[in-house]
């Protein structure tokens, strides 16, 4: 069930166009090449690894120190807290500029994944009483989901490019920001009352 | 406090591109912005029907003698873009600089005809936060609004950028990390993929607010040069000068099309023979370069007819004050006010335009009317244009700016707004707003409904 859950959410984040398909869309558009397109999916991807794979080291290195629980609560207080800023803030992340050398993209989208929280969603995985006997959890949880991730992202950024075409976004880029942050709201809380009652 | 604007799905007003967007719907309302000129009455959004001409809504601004110019959207089809994109941001707010009070209004549009002030942002909040003051253009774009001014904060210049935050409308601060040797400011735009903003040069707040000053137009201490930049890294990169006979580059109207990089600019006039002209920047061996490619010569008058300032030339000057590029970057629309005439250009190969069309109505001498009013002798000329997105139909105004109407049309400029269908090049018959229409106040620069050929920027062909 974990399982399924990290590559769904990676699935999720590959979906969504502001985690990078979308640019990689647009450098493609920009200069009528596919190989732009196709050369920087990877790197977006990798922006993204960074980015959940810092959230789940540090997730290890902590839970090496404290207890499962102390780790659990502090979890889900961090998913609520991340999860309610999200949604009340008006604040979007911006980076200015549209030219991206290939090292500034992954930069890109490591800030992008990171200001998203696109980590923070894998801790109730990564702090789950079954993820303590696995001590590769966390770079194994790290792994599938970017790799879930840039799949997802990689076949719709060519159906978009090749056939779709980018009015698809006026009427299926849904607000998935604030599903976003339910969901990290929701997700929290679980962790705690997961805790809780056991 | 304002409302949250957060949508489920993007707003529909965005387009990714500039082809989408000229399939966008026929506008229904154009606002307008009306200024008086005593500074005795407050100034004036009115909103148009654009089907039948008549004012269908109106809001009186809170204060008096804020001269309104230009304005502008809090949001447009570059919240798409891919770098940053917040896409369920809602179109709803004119963001309306007073050219001479330095105030900058915010009015909300939203479920409402009349707009509705929603907020002030006071001289000394744009004073203190960017050091400017006489705002003007207004662009929404990567860093929030970016409002061009005129004047620095209680001295003459230099003039340049503020950048606003498209939230709470707060003044963030001036955008130039390095202005090089940029001083005079009006207009500015970008290339927007390429990380490339352009500006323009009019003067400085002494050398406008009283009518254009004889000795420094024949000084030609107007603005003569563009300027381009580093969007991202807000640097000045290079200068290019017109020739300082080229006085006032006004209007900047770069390439829709985000791949291209070239752009069209608009100068007053020349003050060897009061032509007027537009140049076209583009790349050259990846320097900025341009290139004069419509000329438009001034046409003689007896002296009997010209107002005092022009009479020592016996001429009329065209007087090229405002340009606007379709958004499928196809045609430009050439608003010549001296002479009373709107030309329209096949600007396919922009190195290269082509007349196709030409309309004239009003002018200093002309004098000529409205096709629907064939008895009606009309002063001012077309002034500012606007075109609709689909390339159809393009609206006009008659009004300068204040001090300037005063000297090239003594006997009072009027009021009065036309539209153009560009299919077959004539006035449209129904949509004449004129005279008490507009209340007594002067139109000036038109925005419609959900964007025009001047609001938006795409970041996709």
């Amino acid at each position: 069930m974990s399982l399924t859950a990290v590559l769904l959410l990676g699935a999720f984040h590959g979906l969504n166009p502001a985690m990078g398909w979308l640019f990689a869309v647009a450098r493609g558009l920009q200069e009528r090449s596919r190989d732009r397109m196709l050369q920087a999916l990877p790197i977006i991807a990798l922006g993204h690894l960074a980015s959940v794979g810092l959230v789940a080291l540090v997730a290890g290195v902590t839970g090496s120190m404290v207890t499962g629980t102390a780790l659990a609560f502090g979890s889900g207080v961090l998913l609520v807290g991340f999860g309610l800023w999200r949604l009340l803030s008006r604040r979007h992340f911006r980076w200015v500029g549209m030219r991206l050398s290939l090292p500034q993209l992954a930069a890109w989208s490591f800030l992008m994944s990171s200001a998203h929280g696109a980590g923070l969603m894998l801790l109730p995985m990564l702090v789950s009483p079954g993820a303590h006997h696995h001590g590769n959890a966390g770079l194994t949880v790290t792994l599938l989901h970017t790799l879930a991730m840039f799949v997802t992202a990689g076949v719709i950024a060519i159906i978009v490019y090749e056939s779709a075409g980018l009015r698809i976004l006026r009427v299926a880029w849904i607000n998935l920001d604030r599903i976003w942050a339910i969901a990290l709201i929701g997700a929290g809380v679980f962790t705690i009352a997961a805790y809780t009652i056991t | 406090m304002l409302p949250i604007m957060t949508l489920w799905k993007p707003d529909p007003t965005f387009y990714p591109s500039p082809r989408d967007a000229a399939a966008a719907p026929q506008e229904t309302r154009a606002y307008v912005a009306a200024f008086d000129r005593s500074g005795r009455r407050p100034d004036a959004l009115a909103v148009l029907d654009t089907e039948s001409g008549e004012v269908i809504g109106w809001t009186d601004l809170p204060n008096t003698g804020d001269e309104l110019h230009h304005f502008g959207w809090n949001a447009c089809s570059s919240a798409l873009c891919p770098s940053a994109p917040h896409p369920h941001i809602e179109r709803r707010y004119l963001i309306v600089p007073g050219l001479r009070s330095s105030r900058i209004h915010v009015y909300d549009t939203k479920d409402r005809i009349s707009p509705e002030l929603v907020k002030v942002i006071e001289p000394e909040e744009l004073g203190e936060r960017a050091g400017y003051s006489r705002p003007h253009t207004v662009h929404c774009g990567p860093e929030g609004i970016y409002v061009s001014a005129l004047g620095g904060y209680g001295q003459e210049g230099p003039g340049g950028i503020a950048i606003l935050d498209h939230t709470k409308f707060e003044v963030l601060g001036r955008w130039e990390v390095d202005r090089g040797p940029q001083y005079l400011a009006y207009d500015f735009w970008w290339h927007i993929n390429h990380d490339v903003l352009v500006t323009s040069e009019w003067g400085t707040p002494s050398m406008i607010e009283n009518g254009v000053v004889g000795e420094l137009l024949l000084g030609r201490k107007y603005g003569h040069k563009l300027h381009f930049w580093d969007l991202r890294k807000r640097r000045h990169v290079q200068e290019v000068d017109l020739g300082d006979q080229y006085q006032m580059v006004l209007e900047l109207r770069p390439a829709h099309d985000p791949t291209k990089t070239y752009g069209f600019a608009g100068v007053v006039t020349s003050v060897e023979d009061l032509s007027a002209s537009v140049w076209m920047w583009h790349q050259e061996n990846g320097r900025w370069a341009v290139r004069k490619v419509i000329d438009i010569p001034a046409e003689p008058a007896p002296a009997e007819l010209l107002p005092d300032v022009l009479k020592p030339f016996g001429a009329v000057p065209p007087l090229v004050t405002d340009i606007a590029l379709s958004v499928d970057d196809r045609f430009l629309y050439v608003s010549a006010w001296g002479t009373g005439e709107i030309k329209q250009f096949d600007v396919s190969d922009p190195f290269a335009p082509v007349e196709t069309g030409s309309l004239r109505i009003g002018g200093i001498v002309g004098r000529r009317p409205h096709p629907s009013e064939p008895g009606l002798p009309l002063a001012g000329g077309p002034q500012m244009v606007e075109v609709s997105r689909d390339g159809s139909r393009v609206y006009l105004t008659n009004s300068l700016y204040g001090a300037w109407d005063d000297q090239f049309y003594p006997d009072g400029v009027g009021a009065w707004a036309a539209k153009i269908h560009t299919a077959d090049f004539t006035f449209d018959q129904r949509f004449f707003p004129h005279g008490d229409d507009f209340r007594g106040l002067r139109p000036h620069q038109v925005r419609l409904q959900g964007g025009d050929a001047s609001s938006d920027s795409y970041c996709y062909p």
